[in-house]
C-alpha cells in the first residue's frame, strides 16, 4: 500500500473519504467556527476542533502517509491528497494542531531521534498534544533571527527567561517549538540561536491572552521565568536554531516530508465577494452599474484570476525561465494583499450597514465581512509582513542589494 | 463563473517562445531600435525577409493557404519577445490583416491573399478615424457603390505601417452598414499617405485619404461577415497588444533593475533603498500577472466566452503593468530619466501608443465588465 496506488485503488479510496466525510462534516456547530487556528477563542470552538480533528485521524484521512510506526497510515501521499480533496468537497473544518502538524511533526520526522519520534508523533496527530511556536517576540517582529529568549545551560537544564509573542493556542497547548538565545557572544546573531521542543505546564511559564482588534482572542504572550526544561529539550544541537527554525518553514512545500493533510486555514472564497457584489444595491439600483465601483470589482476579478492562475503556471518550467523563484516568492505577498482589499471592498456593498458589527441582528451576513477585513491583517503581518515580503522578492526574485 | 479560463502551452509555442527570445534579442539591440527611429522606413528590411522565412507570418494561417495552420495561441511568444527587444515590423499589422481575412474575407478573397501574406507580404487594416472612438462600428468612411464599383470616401488615421504593405483592409460604412474593402495600396493616389507624428518613435502611422478611391464589389467582406470580422480584430489585436505589451513591461522592469543595482547615492546602490525596491516588486508582481494572464488568453483562443474574457483580463493587466512600469522607470533614473537617451520614455511611449490603438486598460476593463457582471 505504500506504492503509488493504481487509477482504481484511488477512485475506491476517494469514494470512501467523501462517504465518510459527506455524513461526518458538521458545517454549522450552532457557534462561530474559526476559519484559521489562529483564531480559536473560546473552549467551546476549542474542544470542537479538537474532537474533529482526533476524529478524522481516527477514520485514517489524517497524516495518512506518516510512516505507520509513529502512529501515521504509512500510505502513498497520493490517498492523503485525495482525503484533503474530500475535505474541502465537503467544506469540513479545519485541522486545530497547526503547529504540531504542519511545522514540529515534519522537522521531528526529518531530523528527531527514533524516542522523539516515537514520543510526539502519534499525540500530535490525534490532538490530544497540542503545539504553539515561539519564534516571534514582543521586541523582535520582523527580525526573528535576533531573539532574545534566554536560554542558560544549568546542568542537566536549561533555564528560560524572556516572552514570546503572538502564540496561537499558546494557553492550550502542551509543547513549543522554541527559539530562544544560547549564547550571546556568538559571531553572529543567528550563530547563537538554538531550537527547542520546550514543555509549556511547567513551574515559570505564563500565558496572557491578547486581545485583537477584532476584539476576539486567539493569540497569548508566553512569560519565561526562571522556567528550567530538560537538556534533552534541545533540537538539532546548539547554535543551529536558526537553520532549524528555516526548515520548519520549508516543509510548508512539502518537499521533504510528506504532507501531513488537511488544513489549517480556510481561505476566503473569493467569490463570494463578487456574489455579494451582484446582489448588493445603492441608491436602489445593482451596485455594479456604479461605474466606479464596476471598474474596481473588474479589477479585482482580473487580480482574482491572476493569482489562481499562477498557482498552475509556477509548476509550468516552460513559462517560468527568467525568474524561477518569482512566482512562489510573491505569493504570500500578492494573495494576502489582495484578501484584504477584496474584504475591506465588500464593506463599501453595505450602505449604512457597513456601520455594524458582529453581535448585532442588523449586521450584514452577521458581520462576517467586517471580520474577516480586520482578521485579514494577520495574513499581512503575520509570517512575515508584506513589507518584509517585499523585501524578499526584491533581493532573492529580482537580485536587488539588501536593505539593512 | 464559467467564462473563467485556464493556463496551458503547446509545444509548437514552447519551440518558438524559445527561438523569437534569441532572434529577436540578437536582431533588435536597443541601438539598433534607436538607429531606426530616424529611419524612414522604420524597420530593418533585412529582418523582415528573415521573419518571413522564419514562417512567422504563416503561423495563424491555415495549410490550405500555404499556413503552417497553428493559431494566435503561437504568435503569442513572438509577439511578445518583438515587444521585449522594442523589434518594430509590420508583423503585427499583418498578422491582424490575415486574422480579419480569415474572419470575413471570402474563399477567393483568402486565396488571393493569404499565401501572399504567409510568403512574406506585408498588409495592415484601417480602422480608426477622426471621431477618435474605440469602438470600430463607429465610423464615417463611406462607400459608394454603383454597378460593381465602390467608391470611398473618408479618412482613416493611425494605419500603421501603410507605406509598406501591399494590402490595406479598411472599415467602411456602405448603406449605413460597417464593411470591409480589401484596397491594394498601389491604388491610393499620390499623397494618400500622410506620416502621422505618434507618440511611440518606433512604429510607423499614416492618415490614409481614401477620397475616389474605387475598388469592385469582389473586394469587399460579405455583409454577413461584418460582426464575426469585427469580433475577431478586436480578439486578436487585445492579444497581440497584450503580448508585445506584456513583452515591454518585462523589458523595462529589467532595465530599471539594472540601474537600481548599479546607481549609487549617499554611498548606497539606490536599489537597497525600500522606496525603490517596494515599488518595483509591485511592479514586477504586475507584470507576472500579466505574463500569467497573456498565456491564459493564448490558451484560451478559440473557446467561445472563455476566450473573450481571457483576452480582455490579459489587455488591461498588460497595459496597467506596462504604463506603470514605464512611468516608474522614469521617476527611478531619476535626471537621466528626464533625457530622451533614457530607454524608459521608448517604453513609455509605447504604452501610450498601444492604449491608443486598440483602448486602454480601463476600456479593457469596462468591456470585461459587461461579459463578468451582466
Amino acid at each position: 500500500m505504500a506504492g503509488k496506488p493504481s487509477a482504481a485503488e484511488l477512485k475506491d479510496y476517494t469514494e470512501q473519504a467523501d462517504a465518510w466525510f459527506k455524513e461526518n462534516t458538521v458545517r454549522d456547530p450552532g457557534f462561530m467556527l474559526p476559519l484559521t487556528f489562529m483564531e480559536v477563542s473560546t473552549d467551546q470552538q476549542f474542544d470542537f476542533l479538537r474532537d474533529w480533528q482526533r476524529k478524522v485521524y481516527e477514520a485514517g484521512y489524517l497524516g495518512a502517509s506518516w510512516p505507520k510506526e509513529y502512529g501515521g497510515g504509512g500510505l502513498h501521499s497520493d490517498y492523503q491528497r485525495a482525503a484533503t480533496r474530500a475535505m474541502k468537497k465537503y467544506d469540513a473544518p479545519i485541522m486545530l494542531n497547526a503547529i504540531g502538524n504542519g511545522w514540529a511533526g515534519p522537522l521531528i520526522l526529518d531530523l528527531g531521534t527514533e524516542e522523539q519520534k516515537q514520543k510526539y508523533i502519534k499525540p500530535m496527530l490525534s490532538a490530544e498534544d497540542i503545539w504553539c511556536q515561539g519564534f516571534s517576540e514582543p521586541e523582535n517582529g520582523s527580525d526573528l533571527g535576533n531573539a532574545q529568549l534566554k536560554a542558560v545551560k544549568d546542568g542537566d537544564d536549561y533555564v528560560l527567561n524572556g516572552s514570546k509573542i503572538w502564540t496561537s493556542l499558546g494557553d492550550r497547548a502542551k509543547y513549543m517549538i522554541l527559539l530562544a538565545r544560547t549564547d550571546f557572544d556568538a559571531p553572529n546573531k543567528y550563530a547563537g540561536l538554538s531550537f527547542f521542543l520546550s514543555p509549556m505546564k511547567i513551574d515559570g511559564i505564563t500565558t496572557s491572552r491578547i486581545k485583537k482588534l477584532t476584539g476576539e482572542y486567539g493569540f497569548v504572550q508566553t512569560f519565561f521565568t526562571d522556567a528550567r526544561i530538560s537538556a534533552d529539550c534541545l533540537f538539532g544541537g546548539e547554535g543551529n536554531g536558526w537553520s532549524m527554525a528555516m526548515k520548519t518553514l520549508e516543509y510548508e512545500r512539502g518537499a521533504k516530508v510528506k504532507p501531513v493533510g488537511g488544513f489549517f486555514v480556510k481561505e476566503l472564497d473569493v467569490m463570494e465577494i463578487v456574489e455579494l457584489a451582484k446582489t448588493s444595491l445603492r441608491n436602489g439600483k445593482p451596485l455594479l452599474d456604479d461605474p466606479v465601483m464596476r471598474d474596481k470589482m473588474t479589477q479585482y476579478m482580473i487580480d482574482i484570476q491572476a493569482l489562481n492562475l499562477n498557482n498552475i503556471r509556477r509548476r509550468m518550467p516552460q513559462l517560468m525561465q527568467d525568474r524561477p523563484m518569482g512566482l512562489p516568492l510573491m505569493n504570500k505577498l500578492a494573495r494576502t494583499e489582495l484578501i484584504r482589499e477584496l474584504t475591506e471592498f465588500s464593506l463599501a456593498f453595505q450602505g449604512t450597514k457597513a456601520g455594524y458589527y458582529v453581535g448585532d441582528e442588523n449586521a450584514v451576513d452577521d458581520g462576517y465581512w467586517h471580520r474577516s477585513y480586520l482578521n485579514s491583517f494577520s495574513a499581512t503581518i503575520g509570517g512575515g509582513t508584506s513589507e518584509i515580503q517585499r523585501n524578499i522578492v526584491g533581493e532573492h526574485a529580482l537580485g536587488l542589494p539588501k536593505t539593512r | 463563473m464559467d467564462n473563467l479560463g485556464t493556463i496551458g502551452t503547446t509545444e509548437e509555442q514552447i519551440e518558438l517562445l524559445d527561438v523569437a527570445t534569441n532572434f529577436c534579442r540578437d536582431k533588435s539591440p536597443v541601438d539598433k531600435v534607436r538607429g531606426l527611429i530616424d529611419d524612414d522606413l522604420g524597420y530593418d528590411p533585412g529582418i523582415w525577409k528573415e521573419i518571413g522565412e522564419l514562417g512567422w507570418l504563416a503561423i495563424a494561417i491555415p495549410e490550405a493557404h500555404d499556413g503552417v495552420g497553428l493559431s494566435m495561441a503561437e504568435v503569442v511568444p513572438i509577439a511578445e519577445q518583438m515587444g521585449r527587444n522594442l523589434m518594430s515590423t509590420p508583423f503585427g499589422s499583418t498578422t491582424l490583416a490575415a486574422q480579419a481575412l480569415l474572419a470575413g474575407g471570402s474563399e477567393a478573397q483568402q486565396a488571393q491573399w493569404l499565401p501572399k501574406i504567409a510568403a512574406g507580404t506585408a498588409a495592415t487594416l484601417a480602422l480608426r478615424e477622426e471621431n477618435g472612438d474605440w469602438d470600430l462600428s463607429n465610423i464615417d468612411v463611406t462607400g459608394a457603390v454603383s454597378g460593381d464599383t465602390v467608391t470611398l470616401s473618408g479618412k482613416k488615421q493611425l494605419v500603421q505601417w501603410a507605406a509598406s504593405v501591399d494590402l490595406i483592409i479598411a472599415s467602411v460604412k456602405i448603406d449605413d452598414m460597417v464593411r470591409f474593402a480589401l484596397i491594394e495600396r498601389s491604388a491610393l493616389a499620390d499623397g494618400a499617405l500622410r506620416r502621422e507624428t505618434v507618440i511611440d518613435e518606433t512604429t510607423r502611422s499614416y492618415e490614409v485619404t481614401l477620397d475616389g478611391v474605387t475598388v469592385s464589389t469582389d473586394a469587399l467582406f460579405d455583409a454577413d461577415r461584418t460582426r464575426e470580422t469585427l469580433e475577431k480584430i478586436e480578439l486578436a489585436a487585445g492579444l497581440i497588444h497584450a503580448a508585445e505589451m506584456t513583452g515591454g513591461a518585462q523589458a523595462v522592469i529589467d532595465y530599471t533593475l539594472e540601474y537600481l543595482k548599479t546607481r549609487k547615492q549617499f554611498g548606497k546602490i539606490i536599489g537597497s533603498y525600500q522606496a525603490l525596491k517596494h515599488p518595483t516588486v509591485n511592479n514586477y508582481v504586475e507584470y507576472e500577472k500579466a505574463r500569467t494572464h497573456l498565456y491564459s488568453a493564448a490558451h484560451s483562443w478559440g473557446e467561445q466566452g472563455r476566450g473573450e474574457v481571457a483576452v480582455l483580463m490579459a489587455a488591461a493587466q498588460a497595459h496597467s503593468s506596462y504604463a506603470t512600469a514605464a512611468d516608474r522607470s522614469i521617476q527611478f533614473h531619476g535626471g537621466f530619466g528626464f533625457t530622451h537617451d533614457c530607454d524608459a520614455q521608448l517604453h513609455r511611449r509605447k504604452a501610450i501608443m498601444g492604449g491608443a490603438l486598440i483602448g486602454d486598460a480601463a476600456y479593457q476593463r469596462s468591456k470585461l465588465a459587461n461579459l463578468l457582471f451582466d
